[in-house]
């Protein structure tokens, strides 16, 4: 059993690995998000006080999820680089912050879109906005670190160190901006309650949820492969894989 | 064989503090320039938003914040920079003497003369703004508490990017999200006190934030050193 898992700190057999799960997930996630999206947009009711514009909750709830989840993967990813030493986890990291930042991205303009109806306004210092807001500084201060050094094994472990530096800061921030928002008393804003949905409007948003991750999967065994290709372009494996 | 080997723990601290304090006084412009940079930045806003006093004091403790965070942020870079630079960094990893013992005393000295410093130039900055004087006692412990942190979350930050050309940029990108808790309390605290109500909520969470950050980042700041320097 143990085999199985050393073997995946190996770029073979990683780089095989994701070119098929790949498929596999890429359907699996248009099966999910394509229900969803139909169940949510169509046929679930129109919330009693939002009207239509709730929807956008399918979109930007599942977003902001992965969002965390990226951060969080890409931090145990490299404290596994850097405490055992595999590589394979530095490539994993890399792939995975352009991928958590555009969630990041996509939670933030969907939130920014949602608060014009209902606020009246496209931005408001609302505390989970302003913590997703640090959360994408936190993404861009990773990307930029890991190529700013010459030798790339040093950009990627000093960038797996930042991502464990961040880790340990996001709930600090994120209790904190709460603090912050209680303080400055903003114009009371019509918060959306947590979930006392009925099921016919979760059915869809868990679907959704389920397919923005098993996308995130997708997207991330493909860039995995770019990632452990460019890495070992000098190996000899590398040679036969792009040869045949 | 080592020559620091036989040193203790406490001695080598106390070496490398005098000789970082040292080499401080011995380049007093170096000293002065954030200072001065504090003043300037806290005049900029006054000049921009109104001399209202009543708008003033409501900015103040953001004001006095935000130039607070920047002008400390700006001598980070030489915590490890020019050390590094000429190789005695390098020679004070090999002495024997673990490399937090180093990180500890480098980052004290950089808080004395940057983050203690301001502290202590704040009540002139804080007249200024029209801070009145009973709040100043929570300004001076908030700045204290914080600036101290913010040494600490910097020499994580310099640390990392102690190998990078013009890694200052870089710098500022890292430390400053991390250093956001820090503005808020520390803000809200002052605010508290220029208001009249109690800031000690604030400023426990600042002192917690500190111990949290005096106990672990040492060691995070002398591996992102370990991982730059080999």
């Amino acid at each position: 059993m143990w085999t199985w898992f050393y073997r995946l700190a190996s770029p073979p057999f990683v780089y095989r690995v994701a070119a098929a799960a790949a498929p596999w997930l890429m359907a699996t996630a248009a099966a999910a998000i394509g229900y969803g999206v139909i169940d949510g947009l169509v046929f679930a009711p129109p919330d009693y006080q939002q009207g239509d514009a709730f929807r956008i909750i399918y979109v930007h709830a599942p977003a902001a999820w992965l969002s965390l989840f990226s951060y969080t993967t890409m931090a145990a990813a490299g404290a596994i680089a850097l405490i055992w030493r595999i590589k394979v986890g530095h490539a994993v990291a890399a792939a995975t912050a352009p991928i958590g930042a555009s969630f990041t991205l996509l939670a933030l303009v969907t939130g920014s879109l949602w608060g014009r109806p209902m606020w009246g306004t496209y931005w408001a210092w609302d505390p989970r906005l302003t913590s997703e807001l640090i959360l994408l500084f936190l993404y861009v201060g990773v990307m930029s670190l890991r190529p700013a050094f010459e030798d790339p094994a040093r950009g990627d472990r000093a960038a797996a160190l930042l991502a464990i530096v961040g880790v340990v800061n996001v709930p600090i921030i994120h209790y904190s901006v709460q603090w912050w928002n209680s303080l400055h008393q903003g114009p009371t804003v019509a918060k959306l309650a947590k979930p006392s949905m009925p099921g016919s409007m979760l059915w869809p948003l868990l679907s959704m949820l389920l397919g923005f991750m098993l996308f995130y999967g997708a997207v991330l065994c493909i860039r995995l492969r770019g990632e452990v290709l460019n890495r070992e372009r000098l190996s000899a494996w590398v040679r036969e894989a792009v040869k045949s | 064989m080592s020559v620091g080997a036989g040193v203790g723990v406490w001695r080598a601290l106390g070496l490398v503090l005098e000789r970082e304090l040292l080499l401080s006084f011995r380049r007093p412009d170096q000293l002065l320039q954030p200072l001065v940079f504090f003043l300037i930045v806290t005049t900029l806003f006054p000049l921009g938003l109104s001399v209202q006093l009543s708008l003033l004091r409501d900015m103040a403790p953001g004001v006095l914040w935000v130039a607070a965070l920047l002008a400390s942020l700006l001598s980070l870079d030489s915590v490890f920079k020019s050390d590094a630079d000429d190789g005695t960094l390098e020679q004070l990893a090999l002495s024997g003497q673990g490399l937090v013992v180093i990180v500890v005393a480098k980052t004290l000295a950089h808080w004395l003369v940057s983050g203690a410093a301001l502290v202590l130039l704040s009540p002139l900055v804080g007249t200024a703004l029209a801070i009145p004087v009973s709040a100043f006692g929570t300004m001076l412990a908030s700045l204290a508490l914080g600036t101290l942190t913010l040494s600490w979350l910097g020499a994580i930050g310099a640390g990392l990017t102690v190998g990078v050309k013009r890694g200052n940029v870089i710098l500022s990108l890292i430390v400053l999200p991390l250093a956001m808790p820090l503005l808020i309390f520390g803000a809200g605290a002052t605010d508290r006190a220029i208001s009249g109500t109690s800031s000690s909520g604030a400023l426990y969470l600042l002192g917690a934030l500190c111990v949290l950050t005096c106990t672990l980042a040492p060691f995070a700041a002398s591996a992102a050193l370990r991982i730059t320097l080999e």
